[in-house]
């Protein structure tokens, strides 16, 4: 999983990598988990299919990632794994089956309030040949 | 970034570039030097681009980054030429400060306290898990989110007393459930009544020390008694609102240049108007939210004393945009005020205080970090003149969060807190990391310079005795 945690003042910032969108979507979805959970392991015991429409890349990534904000708090998913990602990049259309737990299985708080736009940005590198997304989570 | 010292505790950022109004900071030469150290200035710059903002972009004492406005970040806007941002308000829709003053003294619970905060811990609902108390019908939830902390009240959670002594009587007004997404409905339906997490928490404190005896036996406020903290917001619920309206802003009028959280519609369009009526929505969820839990603390603490009671002080705003009459060239005008990380500080005469305030001014709760102390301040007719009658709202990071727990470890802070007489109850041990005090801005500076720039009068310090954190 490649994701890594930069220095914010009030708020947490990721960048996640991956060799192709669909990976780097993955890994920031790894990134979103260690924000709620930490590393604290959480079991894949259900699953669900999530289907994503957004205006742009940047407002599929928002709310691909507020998709299991939205789980936690109104069904009390608690996200594990997720698997086959794949990405629309025209329509940016986005379904993978995720994979969790009943939050009240579990002993600890989630600090994450919301995904912002803030500094969010998804890139291309052409030396690395990798895409790179940038996200900043309120908590 | 060039600034203007206009006194030891304000600061101009010139007109320049797109601005259409100057900035000002409200800090001690100490508070600005971290200031300067994130994007804050530079975000007070953008604010100040906005369409309609009037006479100045506003920061205060413990300002600092967040997204769109600053955390910290006031500003006013005509009605007519002026925008409504969700990046104004913040996602945290009125994140908010009840005090409750007790009956009780320090000695009654000294011995007592790691009792009384364990079974408030298990009383009210925090965590990952959290669910509401309450199973709420559909419209039940819309009755909550057009009543607020009225709502509860009429449900035999409380009294009349507690919601005249909150921000517009616990209740916005204009508040139409019709405007908030079935999705915002879905995440707030469990969370009714749920302290969250982060930086929310629940205090037991004591009295510490009064600046202003007069001030603070009208407050209700006397050295050495109890009083209970709750600070907590709309939670999910308030979230998804912001998220949204920033989706349909964006949509609509397209992304402001400067920063995508700082999308905006006009305040008279059907789209801001519909904002205004979600926020005050969430709003009324979150005081509806503070409503339930003074009931169980009343209730819970009934058990260890029979004559428990507990009185609300006052209940103050921190995420908000408001409606509010201001003096805008000599003439009383009436704007729309975004207090993002801020609270409103009013003087002395004005209808929005409480009665038993009125004469003399609004309370004012500035919530310390986890284990520090809080202050309560009265509001100002200055702050009226120079702040859109704003002042600070607590202490402002100034350590991230990742930084604190490299160099902290949550047993670390417990021990730390317990050393210094502060019993902890939390959810997370690394949440308690992340939140502890070092990491935060000196509360003490930040209400010294609120004090001096006369925009927030010292009345009374509060000390907390017993912690508990989501």
């Amino acid at each position: 999983m490649k994701f890594k945690f930069l220095e914010h003042t009030a708020d947490v910032k990721f960048q996640a990598s991956g060799k192709s969108l669909e990976e780097a979507f993955e890994n920031a979805f790894y990134a979103l988990k260690e924000s709620i959970c930490g590393k604290i392991k959480i079991k894949p015991v259900n699953s669900k299919i999530i289907r994503i429409k957004g205006n742009d890349l940047n407002s599929m990534l928002y709310d691909f990632l507020e998709e299991f904000l939205f789980l936690l708090d109104s069904e009390g998913f608690l996200l594990s794994s997720i698997q086959g990602i794949k990405i629309d990049e025209k329509k940016f259309m986005l379904s993978a089956e995720v994979f969790g737990d009943k939050a009240k299985n579990y002993k600890f708080s989630n600090r994450v309030k919301a995904i912002t736009y803030n500094e969010m940005f998804i890139k291309f590198n052409p030396l690395k040949k990798e895409w790179v997304v940038q996200v900043v989570v309120d908590v | 970034m060039e600034l203007k010292k206009i006194s030891n505790v304000e600061w101009e950022i010139p007109m320049q570039g797109k601005m259409n109004v100057p900035g000002r900071i409200f800090a001690s030469e100490k508070l600005l030097n971290n200031i300067k150290k994130d994007k804050t200035l530079e975000q007070v710059k953008n604010v100040a681009m906005l369409p309609g903002i009037l006479k100045a972009s506003i920061a205060m004492p413990d300002a600092h980054q967040g997204y769109g406005f600053s955390i910290g970040g006031v500003a006013a806007f005509d009605i007519d030429k002026g925008i409504i941002s969700p990046g104004g308000v913040g996602y945290d829709i009125n994140c908010s400060v009840r005090l409750l003053k007790t009956n009780l003294t320090l000695a009654d619970v000294e011995k007592k306290k790691k009792e009384l905060i364990h079974s408030l811990f298990r009383t009210i609902p925090s965590g990952i898990g959290d669910r509401g108390k309450l199973k709420l019908s559909k419209n039940e939830l819309d009755e909550v989110l057009a009543n607020g902390a009225q709502w509860a009240v009429k449900k035999g959670y409380g009294k009349k007393e507690d919601y005249l002594h909150t921000e517009d009587e616990g209740k916005l007004p204009d508040a139409n459930p019709l405007d908030v997404s079935e999705r915002a409905k879905a995440r707030g339906m469990p969370q009714l009544g749920s302290l969250g997490s982060g930086n929310h928490f629940l205090e037991i404190q004591k009295v510490d020390e009064i600046f202003d005896e007069k001030i603070a036996k009208i407050f209700g406020l006397e050295k050495d008694a109890i009083t209970i903290m709750i600070h907590c917001g709309s939670r999910g619920l308030g979230h998804q609102v912001a998220s949204d309206y920033i989706k349909l802003m964006g949509n609509e009028y397209g992304w402001p240049e400067q920063d995508r959280e700082l999308v905006n519609a006009p305040i008279n369009s059907e789209l801001g108007k519909k904002y205004l009526s979600a926020m005050a929505c969430a709003a009324n969820f979150a005081f509806a939210n503070k409503q339930l839990i003074t009931h169980w603390i009343r209730e819970g603490l009934k058990h260890y004393f029979p004559k428990f009671s507990a009185e609300v002080v006052y209940d103050i705003c921190h995420n908000i945009a408001k409606f509010e009459k201001h003096l805008i060239n000599g003439k009383q005008k009436e704007v729309l005020i975004m207090r993002k990380g801020a609270t409103r500080s009013f003087g002395a005469g004005r209808k929005e205080i409480p009665l038993a305030y009125r004469e003399y001014g609004q309370p004012v709760i500035i919530p310390g970090s986890m284990g520090t102390a809080s202050y309560i301040l009265v509001g100002t007719k200055k702050a009226e003149e120079v702040s859109f009658g704003s002042t600070a709202h607590g202490a402002g990071r100034v350590e991230s969060r990742t930084q604190a727990k490299k160099e902290l470890r949550g047993e670390d802070v417990k021990k730390e807190l317990e050393k210094k007489g502060i019993d902890v109850e939390a959810g997370s041990l690394s949440g308690l990391a992340e939140e502890a005090p070092s990491a935060y801005k000196d509360v003490d500076e930040v209400v010294r310079a609120s004090h001096e720039a006369g925009i927030g009068n010292l009345v009374a310090r509060l000390k907390p005795i017993a912690v508990m954190k989501g």
